[in-house]
């Protein structure tokens, strides 16, 4: 179990410090460091001043040198200057990240509390088997954008009952007000895969023997569903939640920048578009660290509970 | 052909009329699709404008028609890359064994365990001019984001691919025929590849959907495909910023991207089922 855990946290350092590197390479070829920003930005500065600031900040070095600069500020938790923010980076990471895992861990019990109810109602009835099938379709082709478009068009335009974006600025009670619809955005564009894995799992379920027995002896088919057919179809839903990590996190940064909510994918558009590239080059490792990190207990989660798995390689 | 599969080929029937029949739509209304006409914002329906005017006076109907071309061409030349790339690094891993094929799998693995709408952020948001490519040109946009979702697109085709490439060489006509000294390129081009056609047009399918899903997000957050060339996603970032003066300009283009995309998911489903 050690073993397993020490090899996967070796597997992510390594993915993170290959994306770390590629992504650098690439932001190193880019035209326009910040120095070439800051002449454009200030037309007093001469040839010989940027030639100057460059060697001041270590910029006419080679590039696998300012890699290696560069990643050894970063393991020892500096993370450098915002450009586009006037910050520390670490000031703006952290806020931002408790605003995105409050929302995605909001919106993660949702979708998998009613895909479970859909994909029971699903199996249990099979004449509810192709509505549940069509919504499923229906809600996964639905880009996540335009959920929250809908929705911010029904619940803020039309009704007028909650804000349309941003943040509270009066915080507690009022902040549940701004989160109701991002939650709700990202609930609906998980509910999808949910809803289909839940009904395929339980329908399966619910055929095997042991059930059959349990139904012969007269339990109800509510006891076998949630007592006997559940426990069973556990280990492929946190299969699926293992998997969906990734696109859950790229759901988030869109939902964050429909109702522009600060949090880590706002960040990092943001710092994309102002080309703060370093800010963009820290999220998005942070990003990946956090989504690995999901991957990884859910897959610890699916050994505590399903045991046939422990003594596995 | 089943059930799933000819609905599916229904829904994308819409949509790929719509994407040729667009000139003659523009002839047939007289209007162009980048044509503003400030008189005329967010003008109801009308005979004139079937579906009414955008946040700059375009006819809604006809830029659909002509984000038609831009999605079903991006989703589809991303799926034919994808697969491409896919199929060779699979069916190559599935042959080679051993380093080469560990390597080529543990890159897949990371590919897949990473996020990757904020890669492809970092990556759309990069210059294009630095690799040689105009910046601007509706036709510059779309290779870009073509080639940026097929470095990525190529996974799922590839591990598709590698599962029935290794199941196939190991099957007794495969074996026969290299204990008959056929060479090893025509085996594999010839013994191999054609076995797998169904796993391979399913991935493809399916590489559709996402790119077309990706490429209308990627426009919403405005590093696709630049106005004024209409795309569905960035008629809707126009329709957000609209959102109280005109509501119903955020309907068609969701619809559209929900239809092609549910199209492409069914038929992955119909071929799947065979």
């Amino acid at each position: 179990m050690i073993g397993l855990i020490a090899s996967r946290l070796a597997q992510i350092g390594l993915t993170l410090a290959a994306l770390s590197f590629a992504a650098f390479l690439l932001i190193g070829l880019m035209p326009g460091d910040p120095i070439a920003l800051a002449i454009a930005g200030d037309p007093r500065l001469s040839a010989e001043d940027a030639a100057r600031l460059r060697a001041l900040h270590g910029l006419d070095t080679p590039i696998l040198q300012r890699y290696l600069a560069w990643a050894a500020s970063v393991l020892s938790g500096e993370f450098g200057h915002s450009r586009l923010f006037a910050r520390p980076v670490a000031e703006l990471l952290w806020p931002a990240l408790g605003s995105t895992l409050l929302l995605l861990g909001v919106a993660v019990l949702l979708s998998a509390a009613f895909g479970l109810l859909l994909g029971a109602l699903a199996a249990a009835r099979p004449g509810a088997r192709a509505l549940v099938d069509a919504t499923a379709i229906l809600a996964a082709s639905a880009p996540t954008f335009w959920i929250g478009i809908l929705l911010i068009i029904l619940f803020a335009v039309l009704l007028g009952w909650l804000p349309a974006g941003g943040q509270s600025e009066a915080g507690g009670l009022d902040a549940v007000r701004f989160l109701v619809l991002p939650v709700a955005t990202l609930a609906i564009a998980g509910l999808a895969s949910w809803a289909r894995h839940a009904a395929s799992a339980l329908t399966e379920a619910l055929s095997s023997p042991w059930i059959v027995t349990a139904r012969a002896r007269g339990a109800s088919l509510r006891r076998v569903l949630w007592g006997h057919a559940l426990p069973n179809a556990a280990p492929p839903l946190v299969t699926l939640a293992a998997l969906d990590a990734g696109a859950l996190v790229g759901g988030a940064l869109v939902t964050e920048t429909v109702f522009a909510r600060p949090g880590m994918g706002k960040l990092l558009y943001d710092a994309v578009m102002g080309s703060d590239l370093n800010l963009a080059l820290v999220a998005l490792l942070l990003i990946g660290a956090v989504t690995m990190a999901a991957t990884l207990s859910a897959d610890l989660a699916l050994r505590a509970i399903d045991p046939r798995l422990r003594d596995a390689p | 052909m089943n059930a799933r599969l000819r609905l599916g080929l229904a829904c994308l029937a819409l949509p790929a009329a719509a994407a040729l029949a667009a000139p003659l739509l523009s002839a047939l209304l007289g209007l162009d699709p980048a044509e503003p006409d400030l008189f005329n914002r967010f003008a109801p329906p009308s005979a004139a404008n079937p579906l009414g005017t955008d946040d700059l006076g375009r006819d809604v109907l006809l830029r659909l028609a002509y984000g038609a071309r831009v999605s079903l061409a991006v989703g589809l030349a991303t799926a034919l890359a994808a697969t491409l790339i896919g199929t060779a690094i699979g069916l190559f891993a599935a042959w080679a064994g051993g380093v080469a094929d560990a390597v080529l799998m543990r890159v897949a693995d990371a590919l897949l365990a990473l996020p990757a709408l904020p890669l492809l952020v970092i990556l759309a948001g990069l210059d294009p001019a630095v690799v040689g490519l105009p910046r601007g040109e509706p036709i510059a946009d779309m290779i870009r984001i073509v080639a940026i979702l097929a470095a990525f697109g190529w996974v799922g085709v590839a591990r598709l691919a590698r599962a029935q490439a290794l199941s196939t060489l190991a099957r007794d006509h495969v074996r026969a025929a290299r204990a008959l000294g056929v060479s090893e390129a025509r085996l594999v081009l010839r013994h191999v590849l054609p076995a797998l056609s169904g796993p391979v047009s399913v991935a493809t399918a399916l590489a559709v959907a996402g790119a077309v899903l990706a490429e209308s997000t990627l426009s919403f957050l405005g590093l696709g495909i630049a106005p004024p060339a209409p795309s569905w996603g960035n008629m809707l970032a126009g329709a957000q910023e609209a959102v109280f003066e005109a509501p119903q300009a955020a309907l068609w283009p969701g619809l559209c991207i929900m239809l092609a995309v549910a199209g492409a998911t069914l038929v992955a489903d119909g071929l799947r089922r065979g």
